[in-house]
């Protein structure tokens, strides 16, 4: 959806949206708030 | 090598707040820039479209055919049992009136904004502040077409929504907590029924910390969105399946069909203690000062704009762009929706607890009553009259 939702709750603003995805960069904690906060369930975190 | 270019105010996001903004301070005679990361104002929709009249006048917009949808009378909430009252338009105030085509209403802002003579940069990103050796934001990085850019100015404005980095970028502590969060879904459905003098609000656990919106855009057309508190949503996918099932039980709904698909956050918690740094405002959304309870942004992030705009000009004229100065502008804005920001949080917090059974009680006491004035303090009096025994949870809002 490239909403941003994510990119706003980010606690540690690891998280960027441009035009065409949303990145996260080495700042991220893994604390999956993210996958939470996708109205759509997006988002995944993978392992490693 | 970047280019630099120099103006009286760079705005950055193209929104209602920014727009109002640019608008206002151009008219002031401030040499404005606003920039937008999209390459087009007004989309992609992020809202349910519904907004109230009352503010219009006092920020000087004037409702114009090309951006209302429709006009209704008042809004309709709904109990989980389908019981509902109806509130007519003076007293549910804030959040209703017109619904909007979002895309129209801010590039029509936008355009007001140029005609005053603000300058555009479109498809233009900010990637980071410009500090001073003193500390003050003295500008911001930006890219467009790969073309890299410093927009200098000595007063920035951070109108980038509930996302804002340039907050952050300023050192502005912008964290939200998850329960000061509520994650949006919403589809414009066509092909439905509805009583479209009413905006639908539906509260209980079929939206957990929040409510689904039915705001109508046509005869048989509306915004159905649903927004669920962040930190009640346990699975990911969660919030698109709480306004599938909504619908699903609905015949009413289910037959319509959807032509646009909306996601994202809004704010739900208090305002943020400081909106301004040295050579920095956050207006708007951005400054999270969308409103607790309703969800709605657009109102507030003109009015704060209004006022960042004239803080921004007396600054010039005073030469002095400290946050000290600034505090004309957190004096201004919150003088005009602190209150109401406040009191709707705690109404908001409150309903948090509310069980269904609890939400139906108190939508069957109010039956009967033709609601335009009413207080906290009348809806519990009928609660009281009807189901004494609920009143223990509800002692608190006294």
């Amino acid at each position: 959806m490239r909403c941003g939702a994510c990119v706003g709750t980010c606690p540690v603003n690891a998280m960027f949206l441009d035009e065409y995805q949303v990145t996260v960069n080495e700042d991220c904690i893994d604390c999956k708030l993210c996958t939470r906060t996708c109205p759509v369930g997006a988002l995944a975190m993978v392992e490693g | 090598m970047a280019e630099v270019m120099e103006f009286d105010m760079v705005v950055v996001g193209a929104g209602p707040g920014g727009s109002m903004t640019a608008r206002d301070a151009a008219r002031a005679g401030l040499d404005v820039l606003m920039i937008e990361k999209r390459q087009e104002i007004g989309t992609p929709v992020r809202c349910g479209e519904g907004i109230a009249k009352i503010w219009l006048d006092e920020v000087g917009i004037e409702p114009d055919s090309k951006w209302i949808a429709l006009e209704v009378s008042g809004a309709r909430i709904v109990a989980p049992n389908g019981q509902y009252v109806d509130l007519t338009e003076e007293l549910a105030g804030n959040e209703t009136g017109f619904v909007v085509h979002r895309d129209i209403f801010d590039r029509s802002l936008a355009e007001e904004a140029v005609r005053a003579g603000a300058k555009t940069m479109l498809k233009c990103s900010a990637t980071s502040v410009i500090k001073d050796d003193r500390g003050f934001v003295v500008g911001v990085r930006a890219k467009q077409w790969g073309k890299e850019y410093e927009l200098r100015a000595p007063v920035i404005i951070g109108a980038d929504g509930f996302e804002s980095q340039v907050g952050r970028w300023a050192g502005i502590d912008t964290k939200v907590k998850a329960k000061d969060v509520n994650t949006c879904l919403q589809y414009e459905l066509v092909g439905i029924d509805i009583d479209k003098f009413y905006n639908e609000f539906h509260i209980g656990s079929m939206a957990p910390g929040g409510y689904v919106w039915i705001f109508n855009k046509s005869e048989d057309s509306a915004n159905v969105g649903i927004g669920v508190n962040l930190g009640m949503v346990k699975q990911p996918g969660e919030v698109k399946q709480y306004l599938d099932r909504f619908i699903a039980r609905q015949p009413r709904l289910s037959k319509g069909q959807n032509v646009e698909t909306v996601a994202g956050a809004v704010s739900v918690g208090l305002p943020l203690e400081s909106v301004t740094t040295d050579g920095l405002m956050l207006v708007g959304d951005a400054a999270r000062m969308i409103d607790p309870l309703t969800g709605g942004g657009v109102s507030n992030a003109c009015i704060s704009g209004q006022v960042a705009a004239r803080v921004a000009k007396e600054a010039h004229e005073a030469g002095d762009f400290s946050r000290a100065f600034f505090q004309r502008y957190e004096q201004g804005w919150r003088a005009k929706i602190e209150d109401q920001l406040y009191r709707n949080y705690i109404a908001k917090e409150k309903l948090l607890e509310l069980s269904d059974d609890t939400i139906n009680k108190i939508i069957d006491a109010l039956q009967g009553y033709r609601i335009e004035r009413i207080t906290t303090a009348d809806i519990l009096r009928m609660v009281q009259e009807r189901y004494p025994e609920i009143m223990n949870e509800l002692a608190d809002l006294l």
